[in-house]
């Protein structure tokens, strides 16, 4: 089982929603499509689902195109962010539902509910109304009744958006477990990398309505193809400064300078590094210190978030443990070469930072 | 803390006072139709009584035995449950589309539908006359209920709408997906749904087409004669007969109250047609 969007872009009413798209989803993995609000997941999702129709290109599954057929026919599921549950039927029946209307036998969809039931630990609940249920356990009646068809394309869509911190924990442990034993294509859309990276298998980065960059998730977040991908597959996003460089000379920003490795042209880069991997003091003697100005430092408790601007760009900084930084001082923040990464002025990858080759 | 004030006790407060007076009012009228509908004629013309002297259910059998009486009721229930049948069945699909869907002019024929509501049903008591007797349709019931769904489409179209604008289009859409065909999922998953809704819109179809008498009265003339009617036309050759027009005045708002009874959890969104 495939599913292949073919050069499918959709816009509504002028405004461009998808840009043409081109993916191939195989048979058995785990999508993963991560982006802010607004870059267009739903969007692409709904027209993976047979919801929208393509405003052009087409949607093959198994390479039968299907771009036109009625959503009934598709053999999909789909889980939205908000609860979507039937409220006039029990959670049996609401399970039950669509194996009742492929004509199941009384006793398959019996094992078949208590099964999925059993899977989502809703057993007690069966005979309860989805209204009646907390929030979690109303998402976990969506996912088992998305579940128990055994559509071949299961979609959802933030599914654990609404949720409270510690159900999304519980849940996002469950999905891929459930994702395994169920052996469809899914497809997971999400605005938090932290998921797409917990989730695994493969990632689409979206922005604005194209997809930036297919293929495995580790591979995704390591070596984004270019700075819009890198910015969205970053949780806070990833800094930024101008270099130049000149013979075997980088300059940061004319205040740092470290020897070029990369076979570069002459010119004026993009460099980047992600939030996480700015230190406040010197580890390696090879380290870049930049001076920057304190904005605002907020503590979770095992981490600290420093908001900084170093000349005219913002930067966020990611440090362990607990420090106390008063906002509006200079701070010294100290930057490992080898977590750097070179993109051009159109935003392309051209060197990755080298400690991606290490890990 | 501030102090949590008490109500004192005892039996006067202003505030029963206010409620005693209120529903003594509010039932002053009903109580005396029904105390006139227990009466002779006699009493009810030469004295004064609070309650039936003579207690006597005469009027009431008179009612329940005499054909052009009970009758009168039948041809009302006949032509107002055609009439929320008819008017739900129809406002159900086109409330949906307005609430779904975006077409050309889609606002415009919202708003013009409630403006059929504007006009007094007196306009249109001579253009239905007219086209009813020359279709052959004239004292039929469902002159009568066709009639009426001209008033209640509209009211029912705009507060189904309010109540199905409500339901998130994600639930359709799962149903979709889940495999439901459209008309499976509006008899299964959307009707239960918005029941309240639906049980609303009927109500206030048959309320109005309950009450309204100047159409039902101009369509009719025998066979299809609403009770309202056959109460306009109660002086007799012995002079008017009081008691059995309390009677039947009694029994008239007996369906009324029966159905409001039902749907009083919902009458407020129902005012305010479904957006609350």
């Amino acid at each position: 089982m495939t599913l292949e969007l073919v050069s499918v872009s959709k816009s509504v009413s002028g405004r461009v929603h998808i840009h043409a798209t081109d993916l191939v989803l195989q048979n058995g993995s785990m999508n993963v499509l991560l982006g802010a609000t607004l870059s267009g997941k739903t969007s692409l999702m709904r027209l993976m689902a047979g919801l929208d129709k393509p405003s052009s290109g087409k949607i093959l599954w198994n390479g039968h195109d299907v771009t036109g057929m009625r959503v009934q026919d598709r053999n999909i599921a789909m889980v939205y962010q908000q609860f979507i549950n039937y409220p006039s039927m029990s959670v049996y029946d609401n399970i039950a539902a669509p194996l009742r209307l492929m004509r199941k036998s009384k006793s398959e969809i019996d094992k078949a509910v208590c099964e999925s039931a059993a899977l989502m630990k809703l057993t007690p609940q069966l005979a309860r109304k989805p209204l009646e249920l907390s929030g979690g356990q109303q998402q976990r009646c969506a996912l088992a009744r998305a579940l128990v068809k055994g559509a071949g394309l299961v979609l959802l869509d933030e599914p654990l958006a609404n949720l409270d911190y510690k159900l999304r924990e519980e849940l996002r442990t469950e999905i891929p477990k459930i994702f395994e034993a169920s052996g469809a294509i899914f497809v997971y859309a999400t605005t938090e990398p932290e998921e797409a990276l917990l989730l695994g298998g493969n990632t689409a980065a979206l922005h604005e309505g194209r997809v930036t960059q297919f293929g495995l998730t580790p591979e995704v977040y390591r070596l984004p193809k270019d700075a819009v991908t890198a910015r969205v597959f970053s949780n806070p996003p990833m800094n930024f400064i101008s270099v130049t460089k000149q013979g075997d000379q980088l300059s940061f920003a004319n205040e740092q300078t470290a020897p070029a490795l990369q076979t570069l042209d002459d010119g004026v880069y993009q460099a980047g590094f992600r939030p996480d991997h700015v230190a406040l003091t010197r580890r390696t003697q090879s380290a870049l210190e930049f001076k920057c100005q304190v904005q605002v430092s907020e503590i979770t408790g095992s981490e600290t978030y420093v908001h900084m601007d170093h000349q005219e760009n913002k930067w966020i900084g990611l440090v362990d443990g607990v420090h106390h930084i008063a906002a509006n001082q200079e701070l010294s923040v100290f930057l490992d070469l080898a977590h750097i990464y070179l993109f051009g002025q159109d935003g392309s990858l051209l060197a990755p930072a080298t400690y991606v080759k290490a890990a | 803390m501030a102090k949590i004030r008490t109500q004192k006790p005892g039996w006067f407060s202003g505030k029963a006072l206010v409620m005693v007076l209120y529903i003594l009012f509010l039932l002053i009228p009903i109580y005396w139709l029904i105390n006139m509908s227990l009466k002779t004629n006699e009493e009810i013309i030469s004295v004064f009584s609070v309650w039936p002297r003579h207690l006597t259910f005469d009027n009431y059998k008179t009612i329940l035995t005499d054909a052009s009486w009970y009758m009168g009721y039948v041809n009302s229930m006949i032509y107002v449950v055609l009439n929320v049948v008819i008017s739900l069945t129809v406002a159900l699909p086109a409330a949906y589309a307005f609430s779904r869907y975006s077409f050309i002019g889609d606002k415009h024929l919202f708003f013009w539908l409630l403006s059929n509501r504007m006009a007094p049903p007196a306009v249109f008591a001579l253009p239905f006359f007219q086209l009813y007797s020359s279709v052959g349709l004239f004292d039929t019931h469902i002159a009568v209920a066709l009639a009426h769904t001209l008033f209640n489409v509209p009211l029912a179209v705009w507060i189904l709408e309010g109540f199905m604008r409500g339901v998130p289009k994600e639930i359709d859409e799962t149903a979709y997906v889940d495999g439901y065909s459209f008309p499976r999922f509006f008899t299964r998953i959307f009707m239960p749904l918005i029941a309240s809704g639906i049980g609303v819109a009927a109500f206030f179809c048959f309320m109005f087409s309950w009450v309204e008498l100047l159409l039902s009265r101009t369509l009719t003339s025998v066979a299809a004669k609403p009770i309202t009617a056959v109460m306009t036309r109660t002086v007799s050759a012995s002079g008017m007969d009081w008691g059995v027009l309390a009677a039947a005045g009694v029994l008239t708002i007996v369906p009324g109250a029966l159905v409001i009874y039902f749907v009083r959890n919902y009458i407020a969104k129902g005012f305010a047609l479904g957006r609350v």
